[in-house]
């Protein structure tokens, strides 16, 4: 058993998860798949609804080559084969909102083939495999709770175009499930394929779970938890259907190969009720369709637009900052928080700007729940903040409280040290009549610290800060107090 | 290979079409019908013959990445055979 | 003015053209004309004031550039139609009014013509007897109780009846040819893509196309070149040269290679058939062509594999009428019991028989046997065709194995009503161009049809040979009017 693997427990006997993800991820772009209505998020109900996306008679598709630009796109972000013919299949079944009676697939031969993406786990580097990657319709949605006796059907949705994403089953623990689905997200977003927006549902995914004893290198039969939408609700749902796996097991019992939905209000996954109605898709080639093909100056071109990607830029924040490799993952995860820490770089010092940014910075932008692009201070203000700290204009400590100043309304640091007169003392000898009068005021400690009470040189040290508002400089105080002591 | 009463009702139900006991057994007897004479494909043989998927010999043509179809909820609703501004309805669905 | 109906629509059209007589003239007299000639029940919605408001407009301010200015043309239901109920002769789409026009039409209205009305049709185009629709069976005028072929029955009886001077009809696997070989009428299908399939109500995706219903080739010529155009709003719509049908037809065709497939020679076939045949190839010759026999082996494949193709295609782009956005529905307890009840009863027999197929053959299991089965022996079809040409410019066969039967005569025994269809199916399975001219009268009086097929795009290569067998056949329809007495 390797350290920190995660297993079910139960009887004694361990459990192995095996976890694979068909990720659903919106594909930006201004029309849909086969029409040229809106994708808009949040409009009112039907408002981007083409003939073509209600299904109205003799209404045909019409391939957007945005879209497919942005699918081959993400295929070579994920280091996977680009299949220069593709075809697109009808998935048959009836359904509310689905005005076609089908959705437009692709099934055996997908645009994009076998990749891969790398996570970076505490115990190092993990490859998790993707089968492939495919387009297709997303559906429209229907609304069970305005209405209390019928189904209302918003087909605003109906044929905005959704890269499937199919993991291999190579994850093992909900952590890992995390962190996979938060690079694939970075990868998109670095990309601009996907905003990745799971509130809004442009990122949700299939979650298959199954078990197996400990040291069992064969599968176990699965179970597919449809469409969760938070990784947060993917982890749980895992956990509990691993749990709920592992016990049937330990009972003797079977496990049904089924569709299942995990209830957010209870935890916990239960069979579909659908589910009654077996799953026959007759698939087949749309024949309103031709079979996709471009040639490789079409990739070439793509190529040519593929920005740096994070992995890469990890490799190169590690190599020419130096940074670790801690940091560098985190400061890369996300493309904005990337280039936000680049530009505070141009001028400061690397080693206090990637410490800032993963502490004051991310604590403010959690606190506040905000994402980095919409951050109070600015790259240059905080670059501006961390070279006062370099010159030795003021201590670290004001810089804390400059950085909450700041933070309500994004001022030039320099301006407020100026306007409150935060500017650090190092003029030895203003200092050295602080320390003075330190000294002179506490006898009975100089006397203890004399006498071997190390410890109380910080007491000192506090004390001049204090009778300098904080803004000597604690360098200096350092130097003159051990001299005068 | 014949069709029987069981595979006539299951294809009825993947059809979403309801027939009754007596329309059953007339389809059994048409569809069997039908394909005693469509299994003639059979004497053929096609191990090394590329399915044609589409008949017009040319690749898919590209659309521009352009938003042209407004708002047009009005007409897309109005031969909706349930009335309602917004949305189309249907009976209440569970999942 | 009974004259006006007796004119063909090159005749009309260069009428109005000299001014000799207004578009009011011709749209009153086929209005009146239509009217006294219910009993055969060709329209299923007429369009008579709104024509003749439309010809009074066009009176008063004539474009006589147009193709074809002011004339009065009634269509298949099968094209949907901006405002007027477009019913596809099926329950299920009743009421349904579309707010758009099918390309098609939009093509004959741009070029001058009015819409009379629409003319029923088999429902979804799926019968050879226009007995399937929900609107009642068309008659046809050549004999009392006789049907006019399908599935553009009401098209081929209102053209044969002369209540209208040319029409559109569709064909899938025969259903434009067929019943004009039925009335003693032109009827050509068009090379798949030719005519843009937006807004055509579609039965087979595959194997849909739009095409003229005349009453001699010089129409037809004429007909064709207002309606065929590269459309990009249809996938499979292609964008070639269209030639000038109609100033380009002409009737020499000396040297031409004609094929005469030995397949074509059926079982059972009727003596005055291939007497008809033998005659067809005798004008060929005298015009100057060359007779060269030719074999096309998988012929007697290509009805099963279009009854495995067609309604597989069928089932899924049937999927739609669902009740839900528009057309008929049933109330249910749930959603599916509401689909099941409304396609139960909004589809007639026929169109359910035909879902069923399509079903069956792509269910899960069969789809090797049946679909992908049927998609490589139409494969092996197109390959006979294309081997074929490179020895001949054309081929002629006869249009149908029979003439037209009695109502009623072939609704038990669907198989014996497919095998109708036997001649005209390859050529939708190729996506050929096929033209059916009337050549001959069978020993009830009843026309007999030859058909001429093409290259692909080659309509004109039919059109002239079409053109130089008309003038030696010299065929004559007369209806004794037998409905109007």
């Amino acid at each position: 058993m390797k350290k920190d693997q995660y297993l079910i427990e139960k009887n004694g006997n361990n459990y192995e998860v095996v976890i694979g993800l068909e990720v659903h991820a919106q594909v930006l772009s201004k029309s849909k798949l086969f029409s040229n209505s809106a994708t808009k998020f949040g409009s009112e109900p039907n408002t981007q609804v083409s003939l073509v996306d209600a299904a109205f008679p003799g209404m045909l598709p019409v391939i957007n080559e945005f879209c497919i630009r942005q699918a081959v796109k993400t295929g070579i972000g994920l280091n996977a084969k680009i299949n220069k013919k593709s075809i697109f299949d009808r998935k048959n079944y009836f359904y509310a909102d689905l005005p076609q009676g089908y959705q437009i697939s692709q099934y055996k031969d997908p645009i994009v083939g076998e990749g891969s993406i790398v996570l970076d786990l505490p115990s190092g580097p993990k490859t998790i495999g993707i089968e492939r990657l495919h387009l297709e319709q997303d559906a429209g949605k229907s609304i069970h709770d305005i209405d209390p006796s019928s189904t209302l059907v918003d087909l605003n949705r109906s044929g905005v175009a959704l890269m499937e994403i199919v993991s291999k089953p190579d994850l093992r623990s909900p952590e890992e499930v995390n962190l996979y689905i938060k690079k694939l997200r970075s990868i998109m977003r670095y990309l601009g394929t996907c905003d990745g927006n799971m509130q809004e549902g442009s990122l949700r995914a299939d979650v298959n779970v199954s078990v197996r004893k400990l040291g069992s290198d064969k599968f176990g039969t699965r179970c597919e938890i449809k469409n969760v939408n938070s990784i947060k609700f993917m982890q749980m749902a895992i956990e509990y259907e691993a749990n709920r796996q592992a016990e049937l097991l330990e009972e003797g019992g079977i496990i049904d190969q089924e569709t299942r939905l995990f209830d957010t209000k209870k935890n916990q996954t239960r069979s579909m009720r659908s589910k009654e109605d077996a799953h026959d898709y007759r698939y087949f080639p749309d024949p309103d369709l031709l079979p996709l093909e471009f040639d490789d100056q079409f990739i070439e071109d793509i190529k040519s637009e593929i920005p740096e990607l994070p992995d890469q830029k990890k490799d190169r924040f590690i190599e020419k900052f130096k940074l670790s490799p801690y940091e560098a993952t985190i400061l890369v995860s996300d493309l904005e928080t990337s280039k936000y820490f680049e530009k505070v770089i141009k001028n400061s010092d690397v080693k206090l700007s990637a410490n800032w940014i993963t502490g004051e910075l991310f604590a403010l932008l959690n606190e506040k729940n905000i994402e980095i692009d919409q951050s109070p201070i600015s790259p240059e203000n905080l670059s501006k903040l961390i070279n006062l700290i370099t010159d030795g204009t003021i201590s670290g400590k004001i810089a804390k409280t400059l950085f909450v100043e700041m933070s309500n309304g994004d001022q030039d640091p320099k301006k407020i040290v100026e306007e409150k007169g935060l500017k650090q003392q190092s003029d030895p000898k203003e200092l050295e009549k602080i320390i003075d009068k330190v000294i002179l005021d506490n006898p009975d400690n100089v006397q203890k610290y004399k006498s071997g009470k190390d410890k109380l040189f910080g007491f000192f040290v506090g004390q001049v800060m204090k009778a300098s508002s904080g803004k000597a400089n604690p360098k200096i105080v350092n130097d003159i107090l051990k001299k005068k002591l | 290979m014949t069709i029987d009463l069981k595979t006539v009702k299951h294809i009825s139900k993947l059809s979403r079409i309801s027939i009754d006991d007596q329309k059953a057994k007339k389809l059994e007897k048409d569809l069997n019908s039908i394909f005693k004479w469509i299994e003639k494909l059979n004497e053929l043989n096609t191990d090394n013959v590329e399915p044609l998927t589409s008949i017009a010999e040319t690749t898919l043509r590209f659309r521009k990445d352009q938003i042209l179809s407004k708002n047009i909820r009005e007409d897309i609703l109005k031969n909706s055979p349930k009335d309602n501004k917004d949305y189309f309805v249907v009976p209440k669905v569970v999942e | 003015m009974t004259d006006i109906i007796n004119l063909t629509l090159t005749e009309l059209v260069n009428k109005i053209k000299s001014k000799e007589i207004s578009s009011t003239d011709i749209t009153s007299n086929y209005i009146e004309r239509s009217k006294s000639s219910k009993k055969l029940n060709t329209y299923i919605e007429e369009t008579f004031d709104d024509a003749l408001v439309n010809s009074k407009k066009f009176d008063a301010k004539p474009d006589l550039q147009k193709k074809l200015p002011g004339i009065p043309i009634a269509v298949k239901d099968l094209y949907c139609t901006k405002n007027v109920k477009t019913t596809a002769g099926s329950k299920i789409l009743e009421n349904f009014v579309p707010s758009y026009e099918s390309t098609v039409t939009q093509n004959l209205w741009n070029s001058g013509a009015i819409l009379l009305g629409k003319l029923n049709c088999d429902e979804f185009a799926m019968g050879s007897s226009n007995e399937t629709s929900h609107f009642g069976n068309v008659l046809s005028p050549i004999d009392n109780n006789l049907v006019p072929g399908g599935s553009s029955g009401g098209s081929a009886s209102a053209l044969a009846a002369k209540l209208t001077p040319a029409t559109i009809g569709t064909d899938t696997g025969g259903s434009i040819r067929q019943p004009a070989s039925f009335t003693g009428t032109v009827g050509l299908k068009p090379t798949y893509g030719s005519c843009s399939r937006y807004g055509i109500v579609a039965f087979a995706s595959s194997l849909d196309q739009a095409g003229p219903m005349t009453r001699d080739v010089k129409d037809c010529a004429l007909l064709l070149e207002v309606i065929s155009s590269f459309d990009n709003k249809d996938s499979t719509s292609i964008d070639f040269k269209r030639p000038n049908y109609f100033s380009d037809l002409n009737k020499n065709i000396k040297g031409k290679k004609i094929g005469i497939p030995k397949e074509y020679r059926v079982e059972g076939m009727p003596a005055e058939i291939e007497k008809l045949w033998d005659n067809g190839k005798e004008y060929l010759k005298n015009c100057g062509a060359e007779i060269i026999d030719i074999s096309l082996p998988h012929t007697k494949y290509a009805l099963p594999t279009y009854y495995i193709v067609a309604p597989a295609e069928a089932s899924s782009n049937l999927a739609r009428y669902d009740g839900v956005k528009y057309g008929f529905r049933v109330e249910g307890e749930n959603l599916i019991d509401m689909y099941e009840k409304t396609r139960s009863q909004g589809f007639g027999d026929e169109v359910k028989r035909r879902i069923m197929i399509g079903t069956y053959v792509l269910s899960s299991g069969y789809y090797d046997a049946y679909y992908l089965k049927a998609q490589k022996v139409r494969k092996l079809i197109k390959n006979d065709f294309d081997e074929a040409f490179n020895k001949v410019d054309a081929i002629l066969t006869p249009s149908t194995p029979s003439s037209a039967f009695k109502v009623g005569e072939k609704m038990d025994d669907p198989v014996s009503m497919y095998l109708n269809d036997i001649f005209t199916v390859p050529v939708n399975l190729a996506g050929l161009p096929g033209i059916s001219i009337p050549a001959g009268l069978d020993e009830n009086n009843y026309p007999l049809g030859l058909q001429l097929i093409g290259k692909p795009f080659d309509e004109q290569g039919i059109l002239n040979i079409a053109y130089s067998m008309e003038e030696k056949i010299n065929f004559k329809l007369n209806t004794s009017d037998w409905w109007n007495k």
